[in-house]
């Protein structure tokens, strides 16, 4: 039975990866029968070459894309290795939740409302202090090189890689390890990076692929925070989409095999970039300098973490003010009327779309999860190891822009006679909850030191009963992670939610993304929370569990007490 | 020289009129009716109001009282999304029961799917509330951007370009495009558009290009070779404009609701709007205060119709039409006309409405933001689709990139 897992999983993707990047690679080559394309041609990229300021979405989107990636990273990292077993790292994990839950786009609305001329830190200091009774003609968010959507991106990925890092300590022997480098004379962030870096790196660095692909690709945040003239390439490939000129859906297709064609590659640097790291950190290591007592980097680390963590909540908080406002006008530090109606008019809409976002959510989340754990014991009893080429298949949906690719993915389903149902919707979700499900688990469950499953057969313990008693429970943190993860990244879907459910469907994220169009800070608060508090209660969940059914394991805390 | 081009316009548009819409089969009502009823029609339509939301909520509670119709809307956040997704049906050969019932659209949404053959219809003549509608005083209740309806689109809504702005802080708005410009230049930044192909940001570049162009009937016809001279003085114009804008042309607003919030803000001096009652809208739901006013330019402003349409494959065509009926009922039109609901111009013909539907518009408040009708100047018809585009293209080459 376990051997058909594999199997399944390819059959439920392999359909629509494939329909979605015939979607979005055929018309690109001109071929597109229903809209008059039924040759080979090479014009829509003689198109797209010739669009103006081509070069300039490019480098916006590859500059913001790596710096977004690398400045989380750092950030990241750089704490952990600093501030390793203290309080800090406590505070932020308890704090991680609400950050994670928050939708991108409540993020970026966030931040651009902390940062821009007229936004809240100025309102807090004007006129009295500034003596700006207009607000400033300054680009602050957004701004003319995309350092604010770099902003928003951080703010959003750092949470999200101290959430998959934190995951991955907790699977490597990590105070074992770090005793013996001080013991050796290590300095604290020196031997955290010597010692416990290189044990976690590999179950961290295709999900940071993942925040590289997703930061290279981001619309909604581009939309707030980026400039538009040129925008980044991803926005830009969407606005030809939804050209009302059908004629464009070739241009738009060929831009999105460039997007696709630019993931990739950058996929590739960063790959490249990993190996010289380690030959140069190899050598680093080898060399065995021990460092300083690493204070004035941890105060460097702690800094850099706590201001991420401060700007986000402000963020949130500025919206969740903003749910409340009736009247608040520049340059007023706090709304000068309050008003409940925001929440109140939504309340009667909100019951069906709650109830379609969890229900879908939770079935999208646990097919996910069955599939992704079956083919992970399959690999590990049968010693089947998928191919690069299958993994591939597994993240395309997240390399490719969605809405090319969805396109395709909508074809298939209308053909199937299946859009507008609700199996179609949550099969639209799969293709992307599937991914980061499998980035989750993946590292995790095969790290696990196989030595437990191996004791427990020679006490006489079927596979089965392994499966059961020893690895799920030993990795109930990553699989609840991974749950969660799959839950929140279903919840927040728009695009897909729009074209495999066929509008028959509203969840929250699509009420949320088509009132935000309206540019209503207000009605976007309430949304913003509510977006949230799904996720949150799935991370509060992930969190929360393990910790209790952990009670009484010592060995199984992520830090010792 | 304005009243030439006006009689030009006019001649265009009686010539327009007088094209052949085609041949139309006759509608039997009742039996369209019969066939609505225990119908579900999903209405794809922008859900960016709440406003508007709450109105189109309010016609499913009507259309299920009267015509036994359920009215889903379906929230869009792009009209595009659902012209795509008819493409998309049609791609995979779904030519019927499909997923859109009836869309919101206008402009070039209506011409893209007119022209890949994505509508149903002719229809919307036959329905027995068109006959109040003002095709006489209102042509473009027929001419979506110069494009004719043909039947395949009801109209709904009156839209026409104008200027919302603080009356405590701007005491005297420019009323002109030259205005305009000395406007930004006398204060550096406080002036915003925009960036295309937002539909504001496109319609005030045509509002611009109209009265800097030497003879606007050109512009009814499609551009040839004439664009580049035709146009020229408007990109004399934004030459000009551009570095005295908000953020120095380096960024634009998205869109016309971040306009309307930047005007709060106190970023800007004034908004650019599509309803006549947005400002007295706005200051109703507390987006604007309460010394807010509008204005529009001397020399008129553009000014066109939205409608709603059923893709060809619709699964429930007869429904669509009984809620597009509805939409145009003067019940439904005077509600929508009200800036507590809505705030949205309608289509209608006071002369051709009876006493009781006559009543129903002449109750209504305005509210105090609103320009009276005599106060809302000249109505200047929308150019050919192929200027929007055109211009569309150059602005991004010359300050879009």
């Amino acid at each position: 039975m376990l051997r058909w897992f594999p199997a399944l999983t390819l059959v439920l993707f392999l359909g629509p990866v494939a329909a979605g990047l015939v979607g979005t690679w055929a018309p690109a080559f001109g071929y597109l029968p229903s809209l008059g394309g039924s040759g080979f041609s090479l014009d829509p990229w003689r198109q797209l070459l010739a669009e103006p300021g081509l070069g300039k979405s490019l480098a916006l989107s590859l500059g913001t894309g790596f710096a977004a990636t690398l400045i989380s990273l750092a950030i990241v990292l750089g704490f952990l290795a600093s501030c390793h077993g203290r309080r800090p790292v406590v505070l932020v994990r308890k704090l991680l939740a609400p950050l994670l839950a928050v939708p991108h786009v409540a993020v970026a609305i966030g931040f651009a409302f902390l940062a821009s001329p007229s936004g809240w830190a100025a309102r807090l200091v004007s006129p009295w202090l500034t003596g700006w009774d207009r607000p400033p003609d300054i680009a602050t968010a957004p701004d003319p090189l995309g350092i604010a959507l770099v902003c928003g991106l951080v703010l959003k990925e750092v949470p999200f890689l101290l959430l998959i890092t934190l995951g991955a300590l907790g699977q490597a022997p990590v105070d074992r390890t770090l005793a013996i480098a001080r013991s050796l004379g290590y300095g604290p962030a020196t031997a955290w990076a010597k010692t416990v870096l290189p044990l976690v790196w590999p179950q961290i660095r295709l999900p940071v692929f993942a925040v590289l692909a997703f930061s290279l690709s981001v619309v909604d945040m581009a939309l707030v925070l980026a400039p538009g003239t040129p925008p980044p390439l991803a926005p830009r490939i969407l606005r030809w989409f939804n050209d009302p000129e059908l004629g464009r859906h070739f241009l738009a297709a060929a831009g999105a095999s460039l997007q696709f064609l630019l993931v990739a590659g950058s996929i590739a640097v960063l790959y490249g970039g990993e190996r010289l790291a380690a030959r140069l950190g190899r050598r680093w290591i080898a060399a065995g300098g021990r460092g300083r007592s690493g204070r004035a980097s941890r105060r460097a680390g702690m800094g850099a973490m706590l201001l991420v963590f401060a700007i986000g909540l402000a963020g949130i908080l500025g919206m969740a003010i903003w749910s409340l406002a009736r009247r608040w006008r520049w340059p007023d530090a706090l709304p000068s009327a309050w008003t409940g109606d925001n929440w109140m008019r939504q309340a009667g809409a909100l019951a069906w779309p709650g109830w379609t976002t969890v229900t879908v959510a939770v079935a999208a989340a646990l097919i996910a999860i069955a599939l992704v754990l079956g083919c992970l014991e399959n690999e590990q009893r049968n010693g089947v190891t998928p191919g690069s080429r299958v993994l591939w298949l597994i993240y395309a949906p997240l390399l490719a822009p969605q809405i090319g690719f969805l396109f395709g993915v909508q074809v298939l389903f209308i053909s199937a006679g299946l859009d507008g149902s609700w199996v179609a919707l949550v099969w639209g979700h799969l293709l992307f909850v599937l991914p980061y499900v499998f980035l989750a688990l993946a590292d995790p469950w095969r790290r696990l030191d196989e030595r437990y499953a191996r004791t427990a057969r020679c006490l006489g313990a079927a596979p089965d009963r392994v499966f059961w008693r020893i690895k799920l429970p030993m990795l109930l943190r990553p699989v609840l992670f991974a749950l969660a993860v799959g839950f929140a990244v279903s919840v927040g879907e728009y695009l897909p939610t729009v074209f495999a459910g066929g509008g028959r469907f509203a969840t929250l994220t699509t009420e949320a993304v088509s009132l935000a169009s309206g540019g209503d800070r207000r009605v976007i608060g309430v949304y913003s929370f509510l977006q949230a508090l799904l996720p949150w209660i799935g991370f509060m969940l992930a969190i929360g569990v393990p910790a209790w059914f952990y009670r009484q394991r010592r060995g199984m805390k992520v830090f010792a007490a | 020289m304005t009243m030439r081009w006006i009689a030009g316009l006019a001649a265009a548009f009686v010539l327009a009129l007088t094209l052949p819409a085609g041949a139309q089969e006759k509608l039997d009502w009742q039996e369209v009716r019969n066939k609505a009823h225990g119908q579900e029609v999903f209405w794809n339509a922008w859900g960016g109001d709440e406003r508007i939301n709450a109105y189109i909520a309010w016609v499913g509670t009507r259309v299920k009282a009267e015509y036994g119709v359920t009215l889903r809307h379906v929230k869009l956040s792009d009209t595009a999304e659902a012209v795509r997704k008819v493409l998309a049906e049609k791609t995979a050969g779904r030519n019927e029961g499909g997923t859109v019932d009836l869309i919101w659209i206008n402009g070039e949404n209506f011409k893209a799917m007119k022209d890949q053959g994505l509508l149903f219809g002719p229809f919307a003549e036959q329905l027995p509330n068109f006959r109040y509608v003002d095709v006489e005083n209102k042509p473009t209740t027929r001419l979506d951007f110069t494009v004719p309806t043909d039947g395949l689109e009801a109209p709904w809504g009156m839209a026409k370009l104008n200027f919302v702005y603080d009356s405590a802080t701007l005491a005297n708005p420019p009323r002109g495009i030259p205005a305009i410009l000395a406007h930004a230049k006398a204060n550096p930044g406080r002036v915003a558009y925009p960036a295309p192909p937002d539909f504001i940001g496109t319609t005030f570049l045509k509002q611009a290009l109209y009265e800097l162009v030497a003879d606007p009937a050109v512009l009814q016809q499609p551009p040839g070779d004439n664009f580049d001279a035709v146009t020229g003085p408007l990109w004399a114009w934004l030459d000009e404009l551009t570095p005295h804008l908000w953020r120095s042309g380096k960024i634009y607003p998205k869109n016309g609701p971040a306009l309307i919030q930047m005007l709060d803000d106190g970023e800007v001096d004034f908004a650019i709007s599509f309803y006549p009652a947005e400002a007295s809208s706005a200051i109703a739901s507390g987006k604007l205060p309460e010394t807010a006013r509008t204005f529009v330019l001397d020399r008129g402003t553009i000014g066109n119709t939205h409608f709603v349409a059923i893709p060809y494959n619709a699964n429930a065509s007869e429904g669509a039409m009984v809620v597009a009926d509805f939409l145009m009922s003067p019940e439904a039109q005077a509600r929508k006309e009200n800036p507590e609901y809505w705030g949205d111009n309608t289509v209608l013909a006071m002369g051709k409405l009876d006493d009781a539907g006559r009543k129903l518009f002449d109750e209504l408040p305005r509210g105090a933001a609103t320009l009276a009708p005599e106060e809302l100047g000249l109505t200047l018809p929308e150019p050919h689709p192929g200027w929007m585009t055109r211009i569309e293209k150059t602005w991004l080459s010359r300050y879009g990139s």
